[in-house]
């Protein structure tokens, strides 16, 4: 038997709410406010709640997903990576830099949002970037 | 008083009597609930006092059901309060945890903490350590002018209306206990609109908490609730209507004062 409390913060916005989830077995059972965090003093909203049910969902990506002949595909980073810059290069020489936007989160860190932002700008010369919390 | 209680748990362990010991343990300036299993980690143990006594309590036979659940044969020790352990007797009463199966290690709460959450009796009987105070013993209601539930109706439907709909109080609710739970029945949850209208399902909990005389006037449902919705209140006044009075705090100290039961009864049981 292995039971822990695993005091993190919530991914599913930008407040940072503090929670423990609660972990039996390596499964991740359930989700507990911490009372003592000053954010959120003990409380969640109903996403918060239900954090512990995405961890380990069978439904979650884990790999990049291409579109080929209409259906979606596991593929490798490389040739997902591959295939992002050389058609953003191409609409970026077809278009010009303002017909790209880039859709930074709120679930990811400061400095994440920082190089998004940055190669937006810089690399590839758009002011066109925003995050899902302006929703 | 966490001395003791560090102690007795440690004897509980060391003699094999439970596998586990479902507390509250201090991680920085963090409380949170902790399953100890060995007697080093007891050295973090806490009483879940933070800055005020009580500011940081947790339903830990909740989660003690859940563990428990899985390791059915097993004993564990749990951390409890007044409310607690009034808490732990309605899981044992619907078998959701075995009385034999679960062993309380109890603490009394100050008078103060006593007042804040209305508590007639803020001890248990599996009292381990501290000081027992009398507790709360009745008198005007918090809500006062709020008093009969019937003629302020809508103000309570316009406060129910201020429901963000996040279940915290079903989620923290030590007492709640059931799989398919009629708050998330679909004629409660009308969809297609938006915005979506406000579910009317803090009634409908406040009946299943106070008709079947589940409550345990804890008070963690109204320390979850992100809208600050006097849930206490509204299942003491729906206890009004139902005629469940007995089971409210003042009710229940007033019997306490005509059966004289409250202090004698912590004398005999040390």
């Amino acid at each position: 038997m292995d039971y822990k409390t695993v005091l993190t913060t919530c991914a599913y916005c930008g407040c940072g709410c503090g929670l423990y989830l609660e972990v039996l077995d390596g499964q991740a059972i359930g989700t507990i406010p911490s009372k003592t965090n000053p954010i959120n003093e003990g409380k969640l909203c109903v996403k918060g709640w239900n954090i512990h049910e995405f961890v380990q969902h069978p439904k979650r990506l884990t790999k990049p997903l291409m579109r080929k002949n209409g259906a979606l595909v596991e593929t490798s980073w490389d040739e997902a990576l591959d295939y992002t810059v050389s058609r953003l290069k191409e609409i970026k020489e077809a278009h010009g830099s303002d017909s790209i936007g880039f859709f930074a989160s709120a679930k990811v860190t400061n400095e994440e949002n920082y190089i998004i932002m940055k190669f937006a700008r810089a690399a590839v010369g758009t002011n066109n970037v925003d995050h899902c919390a302006r929703l | 008083m966490k001395e003791q209680i560090q102690q007795h748990v440690k004897n509980l362990l060391a003699e094999g009597k439970i596998k586990g010991f479902l507390g509250l343990r201090q991680q920085g300036t963090d409380i949170g609930p902790y399953l100890f299993t060995t007697a080093d980690e007891l050295e973090d143990l806490s009483l879940g006092d933070r800055q005020d006594p009580g500011d940081s309590r947790y339903p830990l036979d909740k989660i003690l059901k859940r563990i428990a659940h899985k390791y059915p044969t097993d004993t564990f020790g749990v951390l409890v309060r007044g409310c607690d352990e009034r808490a732990l007797r309605q899981l044992f009463a619907v078998s959701m945890l075995h009385r034999d199966r679960v062993i309380p290690v109890g603490f009394a709460c100050p008078s103060e903490l006593a007042e804040k959450h209305q508590c007639w009796k803020p001890f248990p009987d599996a009292l381990v350590a501290g000081e027992v105070s009398p507790g709360f013993a009745g008198g005007e209601d918090a809500v006062g002018a709020r008093l009969d539930l019937l003629a302020k109706l809508q103000e309570w439907f316009d406060t129910f209306d201020t429901c963000v709909k996040c279940y915290g109080c079903r989620n923290i609710c030590p007492v709640c206990y059931c799989h398919d739970c009629t708050l998330e029945e679909a004629a409660l949850l009308p969809t297609g609109d938006i915005p979506p209208a406000n579910p009317n399902f803090l009634m409908t909990r406040a009946m299943h908490m106070v008709g079947r005389s589940l409550c345990v006037y804890c008070g963690l449902c109204e320390e979850v609730c992100p809208a600050n919705i006097p849930l206490k209140s509204l299942y003491k006044l729906v206890a009004k209507v139902v005629g469940q009075e007995g089971t409210t705090p003042e009710g229940r100290a007033a019997q306490q004062k005509t059966s004289g039961s409250g202090q004698q009864a912590v004398g005999s049981q040390g």
